[in-house]
């Protein structure tokens, strides 16, 4: 079937199988930042912006984003770096594969929540899994990131 | 070598080499590298814990569209390999071919299919008819020794040396140790704590899932792109398995989504490899979730028997070990991790007249366990650092003071840690400042809160190794290129724990110049100096001792060349801060010059060197949790962890601190929320992350980690392994803790609310 | 993996209903658990061009389209503060805000989950369930049904005077729950849902706490992996009292 979107602000059009993932249609269209860490709908580790909102695009039929907007890391490259070189400060990137999804979320929080505290910060990126940093370097970076935009 | 406050490079707390990339989203995993017409590999999977392939009939997968090939036991190699990655000879039992007629667990593979497509490869599973002899499995790993079922009843089992197996009694290795009459100093002792200890086979659940690829090249030979940390062993466990000379055999270790011990295995790269050897075919295989958790290579299920003795002063006098591991269907990694479950958790003790370990391992019907961060050690660990609290108990003594007294210190050798000599150890500092850190004087035991919940602490100490001695071996070459920037080659793997970086600045601190001037090659066989790899905790410590001599015999051959060129005697020479200084005449000669003036007829400026170690000297470290148990329903709930380490000099504090968190919540994990249990058929049922949970952000709590760090002579810049102790102290701590907080032991992991309950009110 | 051969976005219910009448079709809601089934589909229904992604509030009643996700509930001032924040309470352990923002209130109720926290929490609210053509029916009686070829429209909380509360109980933050109560107080009496038993939630009255209590005892508790039937039994009288007390508690306040 074909199917059109916005991908990153592009309008892109392709031809797809009708129960094509989004996980699956990103990483045919170059978006190689999307990940798969599990099946079960658990691990965040695919999470794009569908519309502005974060969902998990192992959960998405691509077909069902026919007219939608889809952002993944590949078109929030300034800010992933900016948010990013927070978490290198804090040596939280670490093996950097649950890096994307987890930054795609912390991006979403940032645009939802004013100004959260560790609870609901906690709370909103429950569903980001990693097993390399113990998320504690992860809170610190985002929490030092969220002062400096009070700052700026 | 230079001492800590000297340092201007090693000990900073500089970014990773490779951030901008992860945190970007970079294609720079395996699956985002591979080539677009890789032919995806799945396997066809045996339901049954123990069977035989009567038939197979391919002839209808091989007919769907798309379909390359499909493999069965007829088609590979009849050699029996390992998959362990470890240095030849391996000390893991040669009991595995590619694919074989008698399946050994439930998920063992059957066939390999290959096609242009994942829906083809689906299809071609789906038509793959077997028909099964199904055999009565051994699924308890305590009736598996001298069962009539045998799971390796084969004639070409081989061990490459002796380690006490009997595999015609499903006996996989056997170890024995002592030092004085330890049942006689028992005997004599006031008090002996004489209990078991239980942990599950955990899953090192690192994100990327298993994965490779692999292709021919222009000259014929099989390149592997694997999710690995030890190229090195893939390129000689592969050629083995496939009969190939290991000439024919590359293997490039691109940026990894971690490891845990996982990836010390080659789990995966068979597959791939043996259909591009036979198909000339680039292909791919990426284990799902659900494959790596039920067909991988997870920790050793162990019970330990432990049995601790004292004088009603607290001397702890004796200490006495039986522990019984699990390897499952293939003893990948079983003889050398469970020596040290007894060997890492006895030595924690320094005034021992005695100790005995007697340990074995059985083969069982089940997923084979492999290598998880920790190795033994925390298993071991777990068991007696649980069986000195209950010690204390009966002696009515403060558990962080029976520790104090009896702690092993600087200076004393280790009988159970084979004779070393303890040469770096701040155990009682770090004992002391974790004390501090938890408010263990207020807070021991408990205080009950106005909502019934009863908060309470615990601790535990860990220590592990720095490399395995005398066998592990770390390589780096240095050269030096135009504008004097240099290359550090080496064949350990980052597997995102940032060595690329680590190891760069200790090239840096040698050299004197800045980090950023040390650019690190990606993995190659063909280029890379040989190293073990990471695994052993042996990255920051063997490796990084590598490259300390190699930056230093650079250092000799960068002079030489500017002797060469300038006309200089060596003697008069001195080199600092990147560049030769002419002593007489104060002149200088900078990197860059001398690069570029060697590559017009001079002499290439590079060096190699490895470097062994006959010893290992252990990292140790004091965690304490403070936890709220609510009575009611019996869930414990972390309030606080805090850890000291002393890791030696720390390469990168940053890096080290979050290998500690990190470490930490993995055993948190283990100590709380990861089961792993077995259907009636073997199978398992936490077999994805619905079922089998690590824990989210909000399952853990504040964590504060300090160093203590002691000196090390033997390390680089007096460092220390940090990736590996981390793991060890949770569950017992939290054991402890609970134990503190209400009387209840728990001795099975992982500490359920249920079996909480239970014990609650059985009390 | 989610498989079908087609992918249909209905253009009105009656198409999306005349699809639904083949059995080798299906509805998508969420499509988080519907993916992890083995079966291949034949034509997936897509009711997201129907306008049912909204939560209407007016005098009496919150009318809440199928479409709408466990997020939006979540996240909704007036059901929250109507219930007193307990439909918050029963979705945020669900897995995380990503697949919260895809999961459905449609798919949610029309899976009629062992282990919904959502149908636990609204079987104790004035709750129906419209599908079409069958039009409404009171949840409880919709949860006990089996499922049949309607599709599942809205969801219709009226605004019945009462407080309600909701606790859970898990083995990790974001599991599965080991065990979900749900309690509400209306004029005349207590209501209690417990759900996850792991049998699907059943709701009970009482008069007043003892008696409800008491039926919540007389619930049946099983076990799966998660705990065994006794534990289940045990935390139910936990939750509940818990629950009652959060009903008093608001009282005071």
């Amino acid at each position: 079937m074909k199917l059109n979107l916005t991908l990153n602000g592009r309008k892109v059009s392709a031809e797809i199988p009708e129960d094509q993932s989004l996980l699956k249609f990103l990483r045919s269209q170059g978006c190689y930042s999307v990940k798969c860490g599990c099946e079960t709908s658990n691990c965040g580790l695919c999470t794009v912006w569908l519309d502005g909102t974060p969902v998990l695009s192992c959960n998405v039929p691509a077909a069902r984003c026919e007219g939608h907007s889809v952002t993944t890391l590949e078109g929030v490259q300034a800010e992933a770096e900016e948010f990013g070189a927070f978490l290198a400060d804090q040596g939280g990137e670490q093996c950097g594969f649950c890096n994307p999804g987890f930054i795609m979320n912390v991006l979403a929080m940032e645009r939802e929540l004013h100004d959260p505290t560790v609870e609901e910060i906690n709370e909103y990126l429950a569903g980001n899994l990693c097993r390399c940093t113990g998320y504690v370097s992860q809170l610190r970076a985002i929490e030092l990131w969220l002062k400096r935009e009070v700052k700026a | 070598m230079k001492r800590v406050e000297e340092l201007r490079v090693v000990n900073q707390p500089i970014r990773k080499k490779d951030y901008r990339a992860l945190v970007t989203g970079q294609p720079v995993y395996t699956e985002d590298l591979a080539p677009k017409d890789c032919l995806v590999v799945k396997l066809l999977r045996s339901p049954h814990a123990s069977a035989l392939v009567d038939t197979i009939d391919i002839s209808r997968a091989k007919l769907v569209p798309g379909v390359a090939c499909v493999l069965t036991w007829q088609d590979v190699p009849k050699i029996r390999y390992t998959q362990a990655g470890q240095s030849y000879p391996e000390g893991s039992p040669y009991d595995r071919y590619i694919l074989d007629r008698r399946l050994r667990y439930v998920g063992d593979p059957v066939a390999i299919v290959a096609a242009e497509t994942e829906e083809a490869a689906d299809k071609a599973l789906e038509l793959i008819k077997v028909k099964y002899e199904v055999l009565e499995p051994v699924l308890d790993f305590r009736a598996s020794l001298d069962n009539p079922v045998l799971v390796h009843p084969e004639d070409d089992w081989k061990e490459l040396y002796e380690q006490g197996a009997d595999v015609k009694r499903n006996l996989l290795c056997h170890e024995d140790s002592a030092d004085g009459d330890c049942e006689a100093v028992l005997a004599d002792c006031d008090v002996v704590v004489d209990e078991t200890y239980h942990t599950v086979a955990d899953n090192q659940a690192m994100m990327e899932t298993f994965r490779a690829y692999s292709y021919l090249d222009t000259f014929g030979r099989l390149n592997i792109v694997p999710s690995t940390q030890i190229a090195f062993h893939v390129r000689r466990i592969i050629a083995t398995a496939l009969g190939i000379p290991k000439s024919k055999v590359r293997v490039v270790k691109p940026r990894i989504g971690g490891g845990f011990g996982a990836k010390q295995t080659v789990e995966a790269e068979p597959y791939p490899a043996i259909v591009t050897w036979l198909t000339g075919r680039p292909a791919m295989i990426v284990y799902t979730r659900e494959e790596t958790t039920t067909c991988g290579c997870p920790r050793h299920e162990m019970e330990v028997h432990v049995k601790v003795g004292a004088n009603r002063d607290g001397h702890i006098r004796a200490i006495s070990m039986y522990t019984l591991s699990n390897a499952g269907a293939y003893g990948e990694h079983s003889t050398t991790t469970v020596g040290l479950s007894g060997h890492k958790a006895i030595s924690l003790y320094g005034r021992l007249e005695a100790y005995h370990f007697v340990a074995d391992v059985a083969y069982t019907n089940l997923q084979p366990a492999g290598a998880f961060r920790g190795f033994g050690a925390t298993q071991g660990i777990h068991a007696v650092e649980s069986a000195v609290d209950e010690l204390a108990h009966r002696l009515n003594m403060d558990p962080a003071v029976i520790r104090e007294q009896n702690l092993v210190r600087q200076g004393q050798v280790m009988p159970s840690y084979f004779g070393e000599v303890n040469t770096s150890c701040n155990l009682d500092r770090c004992l002391a400042r974790v004390k501090e850190m938890i408010g263990w004087e207020e807070k021991y035991p408990r205080r009950i809160l106005p909502n019934g919940h009863i908060r309470a602490v615990g601790l535990a100490m860990a220590m592990q190794g720095s490399a395995i001695s005398g066998i592990d071996v770390g390589g780096a070459t240095l050269k030096v290129n135009d504008e004097g920037f240099v290359n550090l080659l080496i064949g350990a793997a980052d597997m995102g724990t940032g060595c690329d970086t680590t190891l760069a600045q200790i090239a840096a601190e040698c050299l004197e110049i800045p980090a950023g001037q040390v650019v690190t090659a990606q993995v190659d066989t063909d280029t890379s100096p040989y190293d073990s790899g990471s695994y052993a905790s042996s990255t920051a410590f063997l490796t990084g001792g590598a490259v300390y001599k190699c930056a230093m015999e650079l250092i000799e051959v960068i002079r030489a060349e500017a002797c060469r060129q300038k006309g200089w005697q060596k003697e008069d020479t001195d080199y600092h801060d990147g560049l030769v200084e002419h002593i007489p005449t104060g002149e200088r000669i900078t990197l860059a010059e001398l690069a570029y003036t060697s590559e017009c007829g001079g002499k290439p400026m590079f060096a190699t060197a490895n470097h062994t170690c006959p010893n290992s000297p252990p990292p140790f470290m004091t965690g304490a949790a403070e936890i709220d148990l609510d009575p009611e329903t019996g869930k414990v709930t972390l309030v606080e962890y805090d850890a000291v380490v002393d890791c030696g000099t720390t390469l990168n504090p940053n890096l080290a601190r979050v290998q500690t968190e990190g470490g930490l919540v993995q055993g948190i994990g283990m100590a709380l929320t990861e089961n792993v249990r077995y259907n009636f058929d073997g199978s398992l049922v936490e077999r994805n992350f619905l079922q089998y949970k690590i824990p989210t952000r909000q399952d853990i709590c504040p964590i504060n980690v300090e160093f203590a760090p002691s000196y090390e002579e033997q390390g680089p810049f007096g460092a220390k392994s940090i990736g590996e102790v981390v793991i060890d102290t949770p569950c017992p701590a939290i054991a402890n803790a609970l134990e503190n907080a209400c009387g209840v032991r728990i001795r099975e992991m992982p500490i359920t609310s249920e079996k909480v309950w239970r014990a609650l009110n059985e009390r | 993996m989610l498989k079908f051969k087609q992918f249909k976005r209905a253009e009105t219910l009656e198409e999306a209903w005349k699809l639904n009448q083949s059995r080798a079709n299906c509805v998508l809601g969420g499509t988080g658990w519907l993916k992890m089934g083995e079966r291949q589909w034949n034509t997936a229904i897509d009711l997201s061009a129907l306008g049912l992604d909204g939560i209407e509030e007016t005098e009496t009643e919150f009318r809440i389209g199928a479409m709408v996700t466990l997020r939006q509930l979540e996240q909704h001032p007036g059901l929250n503060a109507y219930t007193s924040g307990a439909v918050r309470d029963c979705v945020k352990h669900i897995v995380g805000v990503q697949f919260r923002n895809c999961a459905t209130v449609g798919g949610t109720f029309w899976g009629r989950y062992g282990f919904s926290d959502v149908l636990t929490c609204f079987l104790v609210l004035d709750a129906e369930v419209e599908t079409y053509p069958g039009g409404v029916c009171p949840l409880a009686e919709f949860a006990a049904k089996k499922q049949d070829n309607d599709i599942l429209t809205h969801i219709i909380v009226k605004k019945t005077p009462l407080k309600a509360a909701y606790e859970s109980f898990r083995n990790t933050e974001t599991d599965f729950p080991v065990l979900t109560v749900a309690a509400a107080r209306t004029e005349h009496s207590f209501r209690c849902a417990v759900g996850a038993r792991p049998a699907r939630a059943e709701l009970v009255e009482g008069a007043d706490e003892a008696e409800l209590l008491a039926r919540v005892q007389g619930l049946t508790y099983g076990g799966n992996t998660r705990a065994g039937g006794e534990y289940r039994a045990h935390l139910a009288g936990v939750l509940t009292r818990r629950c009652l007390a959060k009903l008093k508690g608001g009282e005071q306040a």
